[in-house]
């Protein structure tokens, strides 16, 4: 139980079980959050593709649909009813399982410990729990599919009355939106023992010398996600408790009297507020937000100092604007909301509010550039994604100034131009903070090199390829195209943007494609890529003073001090062009 | 070996390390090995009572709202027997505290009965509320019968399910100093039990308000 006070080499356990499947070591338990990511990033993907097919083949008639959902795609024809529930699930995967899960839990646990200088995270069993009650949600959430009326419809937000009535408002409302409460609950347990590991871990297990002012970038972002994902998934599992006690238990919070559902009365909810959903719901939800995108920053400024070998630009207001986001993420959920009907001075608070994390988001934007002017720019792979990265924050975060205004909003909400902001700003940048993060940690994490011109297709597909399926949705949101809706092919008024959704689709397919790129390498170079040195890149962290990959307990045993912040690069009079956070303070060289 | 910036020895036992400023976590060595030390085991702890009130300001606002929006709240009968609860309750934190006080005195054995007694106290706090939701049943009172009672038993529910694991923590901490178990690392268990079980009691005072003033 007691750890012990000297310094020596802990050995890793020798059992199949115990290190690869039921492991303590964060690093594994790291890989084996990245792979559950990738596993359900692939999947949500496909959900995705389905969506984009139907969209504009809605009459196409497909024998395997009829195969995989004999009643919900008869004859092999997709009905609106499972367009929402692959609408829901790839949305609720998508979040969950991907954006929440590999930023954080994949890289934070793999790198966190070792970039403060820890041998591991502060409670390793904790932590092995974690994931596999975050595993078990995704089975829970998978098994919707295939129980009796399939997967829920309600969308990844749930609102009630749809998602609280039961069976009767759709299909996939009987057992599938049940097991979708029950994993979502699940997998905020999960989260919660994930944000005490990582707080506990941040603030007492640094090393010596690593003063929080000289953590990396990344290790804010993390502290700050965690205490963002402490706070938000506490609300959510209480949302969800009572969501579910509408479901099963006949209560009434969120279902109101008087709701006529399929030419049916029910008759036994009464008084209940969907509204009150919509509250918690997003307390939890723009928080959310934050959670997914605030570590793809972290390795953005990360990457920008390594590879424009230049310190990061305003490294403190970097962390106060953190902060910042932090604290401003959980007054904004009410533009969210703006079409609930809410008191226009209520909406006007949200909006100022939601306006100034403009501030905190501009600082970080301009630091970026910051950091690239007049820098020695290196082109990898990982600085191209870093840099798509500033590219989809930016055209994301401006339509969010628009949304951000109750008067547009309330044009806006319902139509495409939202589906095109979110999935900017929270998926594919947060993606792309993800691809960033693999191709440079990828090295240490598997001691290999992966292939820079496979990497490189890659991103310039990907990069071209969601840029291509999502700008186009601002337009037609503002045409007014409504989202959610399965077919639109009818309708007078959208004839003229049917081929613009035609252009999408095909951008889809390109970038779905690109990603067999992606896979192809990563496995190959896990394999085959050749043997990675101690520090590739050139970087000043604590991961780049070890092994690739690091031996079980990081530092074999000695324990780091730093002596440096960690973006020291381009320093004058230095034989090399950067000071690691571990190298002696100058200019007294080292004895030995 | 030859890397730039590699881990040796001489960065290690270089010089020594800058002087370090006081304040929150300050990267002080506090470190000293794989797992948890005792300072990480508090903040834990803080960040799970974190954790823990935020699930009950999220119910209370829930009740607050569901409360003020409709005209169907109907006040629960409260069953009495929560007031005698309350009070096993309160004299099993203060158990707990004279076991440590005990252990602090070097009294071992006194140490094993009051923790014991706490911990009795404990199972007889659970006993008496369900005897509580029993007496609602009888009553014709369930989770479905109105939104107050809906609220009355998610949250004493989730109290109850926090206390089965404060019970497990006290179990633990009471089997292990019965078989003289007590090492400098079980400190570290008592207190953080100990603390977990005094936030319980103070959740609890604040639900019985919550009660009869809103319920």
């Amino acid at each position: 139980m007691s750890a012990p006070a000297h310094a020596s080499a802990h050995h890793a356990p020798s059992g199949f079980w115990r290190k690869y499947v039921f492991s303590l070591d964060h690093k594994v338990i790291g890989i084996q959050y990245y792979f559950l990511g990738l596993f359900s990033v692939f999947l949500g993907m496909s959900l995705s593709l389905l969506m984009r097919f139907h969209m504009v083949n809605p009459e196409a008639k497909v024998s395997w649909f009829a195969k995989l959902w004999p009643t919900a795609a008869a004859g092999g024809i997709m009905t609106p009813e499972l367009y929402l529930s692959l609408m829901t699930m790839h949305g609720t995967i998508m979040v969950f399982f991907v954006l929440t899960t590999v930023p954080q839990s994949g890289f934070g646990n793999y790198f966190l410990p070792i970039q403060i200088g820890a041998e591991d995270m502060a409670f390793p069993v904790l932590n092995m729990m974690s994931f596999w009650t975050t595993f078990l949600a995704l089975v829970v959430m998978v098994s919707a599919f295939f129980v009796q009326g399939g997967a829920p419809l309600a969308g990844w937000t749930a609102y009630p009355p749809l998602s609280g009535a039961g069976r009767i408002t759709g299909p996939g409302e009987g057992m599938g939106q049940t097991l979708w409460i029950i994993s979502i609950a699940i997998f905020c347990g999960a989260s919660l023992m994930g944000a005490i590991n990582f707080i506990a871990t941040t603030v007492d297990l640094r090393c010596k010398g690593m003063k929080l002012m000289r953590m990396p970038l990344t290790c804010w972002t993390w502290l700050v996600t965690a205490i963002l994902g402490l706070l938000g998934f506490a609300v959510l599992l209480a949302a969800g408790v009572l969501l579910i006690l509408d479901r099963v238990a006949g209560s009434s919070f969120f279902l109101p009297s008087g709701l006529f559902i399929s030419d049916q009365i029910i008759a036994n909810h009464k008084g209940g507020s969907p509204l009150l959903w919509q509250h918690l719901f997003w307390f939890f939800g723009h928080p959310e937000v934050y959670i997914a995108i605030l570590p793809g920053m972290g390795v953005t400024s990360h990457l920008l100092a390594t590879f424009a070998r230049k310190p990061i630009f305003g490294y403190k207001a970097m962390v106060y604007a953190v902060l910042a986001i932090g604290f401003l993420g959980f007054l904004v959920w009410g533009h969210h909301m703006f079409m609930s009907g809410m008191n226009p001075y209520s909406a006007m608070a949200f909006s100022v509010l939601t306006m100034c994390i403009g501030v905190p988001s501009a600082i970080k934007t301009f630091n970026w550039i910051g950091t690239l002017w007049g820098g020695k720019i290196h082109f990898t792979t990982a600085m191209m994604f870093a840099l798509g990265f500033v590219s989809l924050f930016i055209s994301g975060g401006l339509s969010g100034i628009f949304l951000g205004q109750p008067a547009l909003d309330l044009y806006f909400h319902d139509t495409y131009f939202v589906v095109g902001h979110f999935h900017m700003i929270m998926g594919v940048a947060a993606i792309f903070g993800m691809f960033a993060g693999t191709f440079y940690w990828f090295p240490k994490m598997f001691g290999r090199m992966m292939n820079e011109t496979l990497g490189k297709i890659h991103f310039y597909l990907t990069f071209l390829g969601v840029y291509g399926i999502f700008t186009p949705m601002h337009y037609v949101g503002i045409v007014g195209n409504p989202r959610r809706y399965s077919d639109f092919s009818n309708v007078e008024y959208l004839a003229g943007v049917i081929p613009v959704h035609q252009f999408m689709t095909y951008c889809a397919y390109v970038t779905v494609a690109a990603q067999i790129i992606f896979v192809v390498n990563l496995f190959w170079s896990i394999r085959k890529g050749p043997k990675a040195p101690v520090n590739p890149w050139n970087a000043t962290s604590l991961e780049w003073t070890i092994p690739s990959p690091p031996p079980f307990d990081n530092f074999a045993g000695v324990h780091p001090v730093v002596y440096h912040g960690p973006y020291e690069y381009s320093v004058p009079g230095v034989e090399r062009d950067f000071i690691m956070q571990t190298d002696a303070p100058n200019p007294v060289p080292a004895e030995g | 070996m030859g890397m730039a910036g590699s881990l040796t020895h001489e960065s290690i036992q270089g010089p020594p390390p800058p002087p370090i400023e006081g304040g929150w976590g300050d990267g002080d060595g506090g470190n000293e090995g794989r797992g948890s030390s005792r300072r990480a085991s508090f903040t834990g702890l803080w960040v799970l009572l974190a954790a823990s009130t935020m699930v009950f300001a999220a119910f209370t606002s829930a009740m607050v709202v569901r409360r003020g929006l409709s005209d169907d709240w109907a006040s629960t009968p409260k069953p009495p027997i929560l007031f005698l609860n309350t009070a096993v309750l309160l004299l099993s934190s203060a158990a707990l505290d004279m076991a440590r006080r005990a252990l602090k005195a070097g009294a071992r054995e006194r140490f094993n009965t009051w923790w014991t007694t706490g911990t009795v106290l404990g199972f007889l706090f659970l006993g008496g509320q369900t005897i509580a939701w029993l007496q609602l049943k009888d009553a014709g009172v369930f989770i479905s019968t109105n939104p107050s009672s809906s609220f009355f038993y998610v949250l004493t529910a989730c109290h109850a399910f926090h206390l089965l694991g404060g019970l497990c923590a006290l179990l633990y901490v009471d089997v292990q100093a019965l078989r003289l178990r007590l090492g400098p690392a079980k400190r570290t268990a008592i207190d953080i039990s100990a603390i977990f079980w005094h936030f319980l009691d103070g959740l609890w005072l604040y639900l019985m308000v919550l009660f009869y003033v809103w319920g």
